[in-house]
């Protein structure tokens, strides 16, 4: 069973792979889309990297969000409460207090971390901090 | 000028691997505008070629149902330049497949060596959207593009002439399928 520590090791050598980014640069709290410019069709390859380096299966839409555009989720550019309530069963990891006072489904892959793909390896691999 | 970047499928296996061919000639425009006086096939004509054909892969796995298109290439190198009068061999193998799309390993041969080396993922577009913006007709895989596979299944029906075996030894690298195993 992996530690944390080896969790992130693997995820940073992920995300350098994925994204061409530097090393130093895949810190736990580093967003994916705003610091590490990872754009929306990078989300398939980090699943596909995440599933190979981890031996893990992930689910359609288990990790990323895909139904962002179905009415009953998303109006007028905010999560419904059924948009916001799956997000929390989905991210239980995920401190979603500062964006829940503004659901605004752009601000939502924001949400995304390094240390949200950590949570999210080690969730699945059963390991706990 | 047709978006074919691919001559003839020599080897398809369905859902793991195929190999294909592409003859590079002074008769191609491009070349002469990449290089003037020095013309070469530009990479990113090799790439495309290598996508074409783990497009078809891909796209043929799930029966062509889905609409595949190229995402995203996280790794691409070359080692050499390939000119007029060379053939360039494309393999492609399957190394991923799920519902969102899937991830191929692209190699390019040039005389049995290694001239380029990529990886190249491919997305299934969303069908409810991809309906909504272009309708439900595929149009990636196109009777033009798909002329390329259906030429191959043809002539391995026809088992004569420059055969699907025959061309699998032209880059030196010479393969002998085991019975069934090369399904065009």
């Amino acid at each position: 069973m992996p530690t944390q520590a080896e969790i992130f090791e693997k995820v940073q050598s992920t995300l350098v792979d994925a994204l061409g980014v530097d090393e130093e640069d895949v810190r736990p709290d580093a967003t994916l889309f705003k610091d590490l410019g990872a754009e929306s069709i990078d989300l398939l390859d980090i699943v596909f990297r995440l599933e190979r380096n981890f031996g893990i299966k992930i689910p359609r839409g288990e990790l990323f969000p895909e139904n962002v555009s179905d009415p009953e989720m998303v109006a007028d550019g905010k999560l419904t409460a059924k948009g916001l309530q799956e997000i929390r069963e989905k991210m239980p990891f995920a401190d979603l207090t500062e964006f829940e006072q503004d659901p605004d489904v752009e601000k939502l892959f924001d949400l995304y971390t390094v240390d949200t793909l950590v949570q999210y390896v080690a969730n699945k691999l059963g390991v706990k901090e | 000028m047709r978006w074919i970047w691919i001559d003839k499928f020599v080897e398809f296996r369905s859902g793991q691997f195929a190999r294909a061919i592409k003859n590079l000639t002074l008769a191609e425009e491009h070349l002469h505008d990449h290089y003037p006086g020095y013309p070469v096939m530009p990479a990113s004509l090799i790439i495309e070629g290598l996508a074409q054909t783990g497009g078809i892969l891909v796209g043929e796995a799930s029966q062509f149902a889905e609409k595949v298109v190229l995402a995203k290439i996280p790794r691409a190198e070359f080692h050499g330049i390939a000119c007029a009068g060379d053939q360039l061999v494309y393999e492609v193998t399957l190394t991923d497949l799920r519902p969102e799309g899937a991830v191929v390993d692209a190699k390019a041969y040039l005389d049995g060596q290694l001239l380029a080396d990529c990886e190249i993922v491919f997305a299934h577009l969303d069908n409810s959207r991809s309906n909504q913006m272009f309708g439900p007709k595929n149009f990636v895989f196109t009777q033009q593009l798909m002329t390329v596979l259906d030429l191959a299944r043809a002539r391995e029906r026809s088992g004569g002439g420059a055969g699907a075996g025959d061309e699998a030894t032209a880059n030196g690298q010479v393969h002998d399928p085991a019975p069934g195993e090369a399904t065009l």
